[in-house]
């Protein structure tokens, strides 16, 4: 007779092919865009009407160009475990379920990739 | 083999009547899939300001014209639920305000504060009160 749990009999990580990393990660990155998005916020609200020249000068200044990075990639990391877990509920074919993964990250690397280099771009002005 | 009955299947949400807290959760689920698309925009006015005055004034133009205002407003209060209702999520994980007439009161917050939240942002934009860093 076995002496093992269903619990051992659960190879690796589970269905899930995850541990609690994804809901951990979803709360933090919830946390760090409370600050960061009170930021985006008062900012661009502070920007409004600002001629180019302006917009240039202070997204060019290394603090908020740190900030408007970092809350750019904590954004599209957040996204990205929120719009899995959209993806998780609603597609159940596995093929369908992993194109619309793929499809979700290039969407989200080709918009970080954009926002960063657009940021360099800018502060190199 | 005779056919099978169809199996019964158990209530989903077209069967029940709406509680706060069930449209507070959609409705936080509908929000973050918008500011996804929101990103798009986040982005398109980086590349804009970075690519010269011209560029940013096409973008400019966009964004003053009435479809663009509305789709702004969009993104306002969609950010001001998601983040609002979202502190509501994290004071649930640290195990405050999960009782039924507490979740209640907090949902109906939420909506209420989000809406005045983003009409704020728009009444001091559009009245010539913001635009402080410039």
């Amino acid at each position: 007779m076995k002496q093992e749990t269903p619990l051992h009999r659960v190879q690796g990580l589970g269905a899930a092919h995850s541990g609690t990393g994804h809901f951990w990660h979803q709360r933090m990155t919830a946390v760090a865009l409370v600050l960061l998005g009170g930021w985006f916020a008062v900012v661009m609200l502070g920007l409004v009407g600002a001629s180019e020249a302006s917009l240039v000068g202070f997204l060019a200044r290394p603090w908020n160009a740190i900030l408007m990075a970092a809350f750019v990639i904590v954004l599209l990391y957040h996204m990205m475990l929120g719009l899995q877990v959209v993806i998780d509920d609603y597609a159940h074919a596995p093929g369908a379920k992993i194109f619309l993964m793929l499809l979700m990250r290039a969407f989200a690397i080709a918009i970080g990739a954009a926002s960063l280099f657009a940021l360099i771009h800018i502060a190199a002005l | 083999m005779a056919p099978q009955r169809p199996r019964p299947l158990s209530p989903h949400i077209t069967i029940y009547r709406w509680p706060v807290t069930m449209a507070t959760s959609i409705t936080h689920r509908a929000t973050g899939i918008a500011l996804s698309a929101g990103t798009v925009v986040l982005a398109w006015w980086l590349i804009a300001v970075s690519n010269g005055p011209e560029a940013l004034q096409d973008f400019m133009a966009l964004a003053a014209s009435p479809v663009g205002l509305a789709v702004l407003f969009g993104f306002t209060w969609s950010l001001a639920f998601h983040l609002l209702n979202g502190i509501r999520h994290l004071a649930w994980d640290l195990g405050y305000g999960f009782s039924k007439p507490v979740a209640h009161k907090s949902g109906v917050l939420v909506f209420a504060a989000s809406l005045v939240l983003a009409a704020g942002i728009f009444a001091l934009a559009l009245s010539g009160h913001a635009g402080y860093l410039q």
